[in-house]
C-alpha cells in the first residue's frame, strides 16, 4: 500500500484499530519472554543484582534517541510533503520520547547510587541525556503554547530538525567538557564485550521496548486524530451557537 | 545589497533610540555579575577561578534578554509582513536583523567584559583573551536565539518559551567558550582547539540560523 493512502486519517484509524491489539499482545509477549530471561540471567560479579536495572536503563536510552529520529522524519514529512499524519506522528512521539528519557535518567540515577555511590554526577553521558530531556520539554512547551495545532506542529517540526543537527554536537561538546574536567575513572563501562547470557536478554528487552514504543505511538496518534476531530466539531458548534444568537 | 544594509541600519537606529533598549543587555550583564559575589561570597581567589564562567553565563542570559523583541515589534506593527512579501530573500532579511541585534546587544557586552573581569579578579594578561572568546562566541548565541525568536513570535508567552527552547541548544557554545577562557587564564590545556571550535559553532549557526528562522517565520505566519 502506498504511503499516500495512509494520509487519509479515517483509513489510518481503521488500520490502527486493527493492528493495535496485535501489537499490544506482541509487546506483552516479548516483555514476558525478556523478563523470564532476565530472571535467569547471571548477576554481575561486582554489582550483584543491581546490574538488572540495565535491562530497563539501556533500552530506554536507545529508545529516547530513536524517538527523536522518528520526530525528525515526521518533521520532514510536515515541512516538505505536508503529510497530514506526520503532524500527528511528531506530536504523539514527543511525550513518549520525553518519558523514555526520564526513565533512562531515573533508572540510571538509581543504578548509580549503589555502584558509583552517588545519584548524579556531571558526567558526559548523564549530562547529554539531561540536555536531551530539556530539548524534549522545549518541544512539549511549544505544543502547549500554540493555540492552533497545525501552527504548533510546524514550529515543533523546525525545532525537531534543529535539534537533530544539534544533539550530536551537544553530545560531542559535553564529552569534551567532561574529559577536560573529570578523571576518566568515574565512568566505567562494563568491559568491551558483553557476555551472551546478559546480551541476549538485553536485546530481547530492547525489542520489547521498541514494540512498546510503536504501540504507544499508534495509540497516541489515534487519540490525537480523535482529539483534533473533537476540537473542530466544538469550534463548529460554538460558531453555530454564536450565529444563532445574533 | 542596499536593502540588506538599509534594514541593518534601520534596526540599529531603532535599537539606539528611546525605547530601543540597546544598552539594556549590558546593564543586565553588569547587574548579574554584581549579584554573583553576593551569592558566592567575596573570595577573590574563588572569583578568579570561576570568573570566566560567570562572565559567560552573564553574557548568555543578557543576550537572551532582548531576543524576544527581535521580531515581536515588527510583527506588531506589520513590517514583518512587508519583509516577508518583499523582494529580498527572507533569510537575508532575518540575517540582517540578527546582525543588527548582535551589534547593538552583544558587542556592548564584549566591550564591557574587561571592566567586569577586573571586578571578578580575572588576571589582566588574560582579559583580552576572555573578551576574544566572547567576541567569537556571542554570534552563535544570537543566531541560535534567532531560531527561537522566530518560533515564538506568534505565540503567547513567547518570551518565557524562548529561553526554554534556546538555552539547551546553547550548551556547546557555553562549554567551549568557558573552556577557551579557562585555557587562556590558567592553562594547561591549549587555547587553540576550544577557541577554533567556538568559531566553528558561530559560523555554522550563522549559516543555519537564518535558514531555520526564515522557515519558522514562513510556517508560523501563513
Amino acid at each position: 500500500m502506498p504511503i499516500i493512502d495512509l494520509a487519509n486519517p479515517t483509513r489510518f484509524l481503521s488500520i490502527v484499530n486493527r493492528v493495535l491489539p496485535w501489537l499490544a499482545a506482541a509487546t506483552v509477549l516479548v516483555f514476558a519472554f525478556g523478563l523470564a530471561r532476565i530472571m535467569n540471567a547471571p548477576d554481575d560479579y561486582q554489582q550483584g543484582a543491581t546490574v538488572k536495572i540495565m535491562y530497563l536503563h539501556v533500552p530506554a536510552a536507545w529508545l529516547s534517541m530513536m524517538c527523536w529520529g522518528v520526530m525528525t522524519v515526521a518533521a520532514l514529512g510536515t515541512l516538505v510533503w505536508r503529510h497530514p499524519l506526520s503532524d500527528v506522528a511528531g506530536k504523539a512521539a514527543a511525550p513518549i520520547g520525553a518519558a523514555f528519557t526520564f526513565i533512562c535518567l531515573i533508572t540510571g540515577s538509581l543504578w548509580g547510587r549503589p555502584t558509583w555511590g552517588t545519584y548524579w554526577v556531571w558526567d558526559a553521558r548523564l549530562t547529554s541525556m539531561l540536555v536531551l530531556f530539556l530539548l524534549y520539554l522545549g518541544v512539549l512547551a511549544l505544543y502547549w503554547t500554540a493555540e492552533d495545532p497545525g501552527r504548533g506542529s510546524r514550529a515543533a517540526a523546525i525545532l525537531a530538525l534543529v535539534g537533530a543537527i544539534n544533539i550530536p554536537i551537544i553530545k560531542f561538546s559535553v564529552e569534551y567538557w567532561n574529559t577536560l574536567h573529570q578523571p576518566a575513572s568515574l565512568f566505567r563501562r562494563g568491559g568491551s564485550a558483553i557476555d551472551p547470557s546478559i546480551l541476549i536478554p538485553l536485546l530481547v528487552m530492547a525489542g520489547g521496548f521498541t514494540l512498546l514504543f510503536f504501540t504507544l505511538h499508534f495509540a497516541a496518534m489515534r487519540n490525537e486524530i480523535l482529539r483534533r476531530r473533537v476540537r473542530s466539531m466544538r469550534l463548529i458548534q460554538a460558531q453555530e451557537l454564536a450565529e444563532a444568537r445574533t | 545589497m542596499s536593502a540588506f544594509t538599509s534594514l541593518l541600519l534601520r534596526d540599529m537606529r531603532i535599537a539606539v533610540r528611546v525605547g530601543g533598549g540597546a544598552l539594556m543587555g549590558a546593564l543586565f550583564f553588569l547587574i548579574v555579575v554584581t549579584m554573583m559575589p553576593f551569592a558566592i561570597g567575596p573570595d577573590l581567589g574563588l572569583l578568579a577561578r570561576i570568573g570566566p564562567a560567570i562572565l559567560w553565563l552573564g553574557a548568555l542570559l543578557a543576550s537572551l534578554l532582548a531576543l524576544d523583541r527581535l521580531f515581536a515589534n515588527d510583527h506588531d506593527d506589520g513590517s514583518l509582513d512587508l519583509l516577508m512579501m518583499g523582494s529580498m530573500p527572507l533569510e537575508l532579511a532575518v540575517a540582517a536583523k540578527a546582525i543588527a541585534h548582535w551589534l547593538t546587544t552583544c558587542l556592548p557586552l564584549v566591550v564591557i567584559t574587561p571592566v567586569l573581569g577586573l571586578m571578578l579578579n580575572v588576571e589582566m594578561h588574560a582579559m583580552g583573551w576572555v573578551s576574544l572568546t566572547l567576541l567569537a562566541g556571542t554570534p552563535a548565541l544570537t543566531f541560535i536565539g534567532l531560531i527561537g525568536a522566530a518560533l515564538s513570535v506568534t505565540l503567547r508567552r513567547g518570551g518565557l518559551l524562548l529561553a526554554v527552547l534556546v538555552l539547551p541548544l546553547t550548551v556547546p557554545v557555553l562549554i567551549f567558550g568557558v573552556a577557551a577562557a579557562n585555557a587562556a587564564i590558567v592553562g594547561p590545556a591549549p587555547f587553540g582547539p576550544p577557541f577554533t571550535i567556538l568559531c566553528a559553532l558561530s559560523l555554522a549557526s550563522f549559516v543555519l540560523g537564518p535558514v531555520a528562522a526564515a522557515a519558522a517565520l514562513r510556517h508560523g505566519l501563513e
